[in-house]
């Protein structure tokens, strides 16, 4: 046989990052999409071919001179958007914090919601106290909102004697039942096919209920959304699926995510609705989560969302940026900050003040504090008291079995 | 009592647990409309509705996730997976999220569904309509695994896998779905002429984690689940030795006491699955009895299983572990 000849020497696409440790970025300084661009289709009647423009546009409702503006405004009073701008500064606020942990020892993990603080708080807000919420590892903020102790938080995170979970699972794998907060787990995505059916079965039972689920850019690879996907498409539950375009997954660009040019139009395939929405607007998030929930409740099924965002932090503290990214590019995202952009609505409306957020970040940070010091009363990393080892052998099952008893006696604790 | 074959005693489990229970709901590949590709379901959905027994989209990762979804909201979801070969594209539902749910929540969460799977060799099925793969789920923390192996059983174990709290695997040997197989592939006797084809229509349930001892005997004792529990049977007989025979029913949690208490009885032990040898259940048996009835054993303890190969299709009966070997594993524990 002949000896074949080479016809190409690339014989792949290999996407990369638009730029490099080294490079000058340029993240395109400003959109051009703006808020008068995208209607608002009436959420019972709308079908998915209504949001073909929404899928491939950007909704905002934050101009760049910091006004509200278009049909997507949710007229929100200044209590709400201050309480909003409240939960945002708290979550950034506890996270510097928690990071500053982690970095002297006092926690073995943390993962930060740095410049994506909007997205759970927005979303959360605008669903109804009986939603269930579905996080990946970046919503944490939501319990903010559902109003969780932030003592509770931190004795999991520090995994002492008072961390619900028992010191099972690492730092921000958060479990709330109270708050309706299902489980956080580690394998990126699985939690979306799951909102699914927790949906279903709110709609099995004839209740108002929808449930709200998140993933990342990186993480719509999996399976797990598509199945997400084409389950809600296909049984139309009351269930919102958020993908968190947020830029990075660790040090993977989202050109290296999908070879599309965005991530919402998928839902459209999938006949579901679907929006790309500006991750940075705390005023267009709400109301696009908002225009979800009426669907949901008027029994339209399921609402598919591109939250369009930048990772300003690391993927986690076990992540170094500096070797993959250019250390500056999030300050050339087009979004900007997004409790920045909130803050500015707010002076811009009259109702905040530079110095009204200066004292509520110190009053926050005083917060954390007290909270860090309450809940090391109940053990710290270095010297616990950790949850009694028992815990390693309790709740695998209802009950414990024979073999889960013998060794637990095995172990002698 | 009324005679029922495997796939009738299933789905008269599955009728009872729909009616005493609308948290019940029954889904998977085929399950509703149709009634299943062996029939498990058939009649359901048009007795209780297309919204409690309906079809899924053909994804056993997606269908184990919605019924994860589905049993932390206050449902009580059964599943089919069609072949337990095809199950593996929602390992890591069952694995990762099922089973580790109640646990990572510190008991906040708990999802109770049932997995019911056919499995086993015997129908021609080749590498992958054939596989038994149950000790990939008894290695599991979080999941009960069970294996039923024939009508009476089956219902009853069916009956109380939907009941439990913690998420079941529930495998059926799909051989024995229409009869049992007694080693020999040309001969195919119904449910009809068997004891345990004769089953109470009304509901009933056996506790998981108890063991059946299907022939009491003092020469071996032959540890047995699905389809191989019948096959050791005609063993048994062929051999001519009075070995005890004990249909496991339940892996995870195992009934050790029944097994040890026999093994020290007839301080001889033989094990017949299936699966692959290499880490199968039989290896943890194995070990478990010998570290209980070690100074009661008067032969090494014996394994009979499948290959470490994969599944074949034309070459299934030199693959399935036959009589001849099972009567060969036991004559050597006497020597």
């Amino acid at each position: 046989m002949a000896e074949r000849q080479k016809v190409t020497e690339s014989p792949f696409t290999v996407g990369t990052a638009p730029f490099r440790p080294g490079d000058k970025p340029n993240l395109g300084g400003v959109w051009d999409a703006q808020p008068k661009d995208l209607w608002r289709p009436d959420p019972e009647k709308c079908l998915t071919e209504d949001t073909h423009a929404h899928a491939n546009g950007l909704i905002r409702v934050l101009r760049d001179d910091h006004k509200a503006d278009g049909e997507w405004n949710p007229q929100l009073s200044p209590d709400t958007l201050i309480e909003g701008l409240k939960h945002m500064v708290t979550l950034r606020v506890f996270d510097d914090r928690m990071i500053k942990m982690q970095r002297t020892g006092k926690l073995s993990f943390y993962m930060r919601s740095f410049g994506e603080e909007a997205v759970a708080v927005a979303q959360t807000m605008a669903l109804e106290n009986q939603d269930w919420i579905f996080p990946s590892y970046r919503q944490p903020g939501a319990q903010f909102v559902r109003g969780r102790d932030m003592v509770s938080m931190i004795c999991h995170c520090i995994g002492n004697t008072e961390d619900n979970v028992k010191g099972r699972q690492m730092p921000v794998h958060y479990t709330w039942k109270e708050g309706r907060f299902i489980s956080i787990s580690s394998p990126v995505g699985t939690q979306f096919p799951q909102a699914v059916g927790v949906a279903m079965a709110s709609a099995y039972k004839g209740l108002d209920e929808a449930c709200i689920t998140w993933l990342g850019d990186g993480t719509s690879a999996q399976g797990d959304y598509h199945y997400a996907l084409n389950f809600a498409s296909t049984f139309k539950p009351p269930v919102i699926l958020n993908v968190v375009n947020n830029q990075w997954a660790i040090s993977t660009h989202k050109n290296l995510a999908t070879g599309g040019k965005n991530f919402a139009a998928r839902g459209l395939a999938y006949d579901i609705p679907s929006f790309r929405v500006d991750g940075n607007d705390f005023l267009a998030l709400y109301s696009v989560t908002k225009w979800a929930r009426e669907r949901a409740k008027k029994g339209q099924g399921p609402t598919h969302i591109e939250v369009y965002t930048y990772r300003a932090g690391a993927h986690s503290s076990s992540d170094d940026t500096s070797a993959y990214r250019p250390e500056n590019e999030f300050e050339t995202w087009p979004g900007g900050d997004p409790i920045e952009r909130l803050k500015k609505h707010l002076i811009e409306i009259g109702a905040w003040s530079d110095e009204k957020h200066k004292q509520l970040e110190e009053e926050i940070d005083n917060e954390v504090m007290q909270a860090y010091k309450k809940a090391c009363e109940f053990g710290d990393l270095a010297s616990g008291p950790y949850p009694p080892a028992s815990t390693i052998f309790t709740e695998v099952y209802e009950e414990v079995p024979w073999h889960i008893q013998e060794q637990r006696e095995e172990l002698g604790k | 009592m009324a005679k029922m074959n495997m796939i009738q005693s299933l789905n008269s489990a599955l009728m009872h647990q729909l009616e005493r229970d609308e948290n019940v709901l029954v889904f998977g590949e085929d399950v509703g409309y149709f009634g299943g590709v062996f029939r498990v379901t058939s009649g359901l959905q048009e007795k209780f509705g297309a919204h409690r027994v309906f079809d899924s989209p053909l994804a056993e990762g997606g269908i184990a996730a919605i019924a994860m979804g589905m049993g932390l909201n206050g449902l009580r979801p059964v599943a089919e997976m069609q072949f337990a070969d095809y199950i593996f594209p929602a390992y890591d539902q069952i694995v990762n999220e099922i089973a580790k749910l109640r646990h990572r929540s510190g008991g906040e969460y708990s999802t109770p569904l049932t997995i019911r799977t056919p499995a086993g060799g015997g129908i021609k099925g080749g590498h992958h309509h054939s596989q038994s793969p149950e000790a990939q789920f008894t290695h599991t923390p979080g999941l009960k695994v069970v294996y039923c192996s024939n009508p009476y059983n089956a219902k009853g174990l069916l009956t109380s896998a939907i009941e439990c709290n913690d998420p079941v695997i529930f495998f059926e040997p799909k051989r024995c779905y229409r009869g049992p197989f007694y080693g020999d592939p040309h001969k195919v006797p119904t449910w009809n002429d068997h004891p345990l084809g004769e089953v109470p229509e009304e509901y009933y349930s056996i506790p998981l984690e108890e063991a059946n001892i299907v022939k009491e005997g003092d020469a071996c004792t032959i540890i047995a689940w699905g389809t191989m529990v019948h096959v050791c049977e005609e063993a048994i007989q062929q051999s001519g030795i009075n070995a005890e025979l004990i249909d496991l029913q339940t892996l995870v949690p195992w009934d050790r006491d029944t097994v040890v208490q026999s093994v020290k009885k007839t301080g001889r032990c033989v094990i017949v699955h299936e699966a692959p040898k290499t880490s199968g259940f039989g290896a943890e048996m194995s070990a478990s009895i010998q570290e209980r009835c070690f100074w009661h054993l008067e032969s090494p303890i014996l394994r009979v299983t499948g290959w470490d190969t994969p599944f074949p299709h034309t070459t299934e009966w030199d693959y399935i572990p036959s009589v001849e070997r099972i009567v060969e594993a036991i004559r050597k524990t006497q020597e």
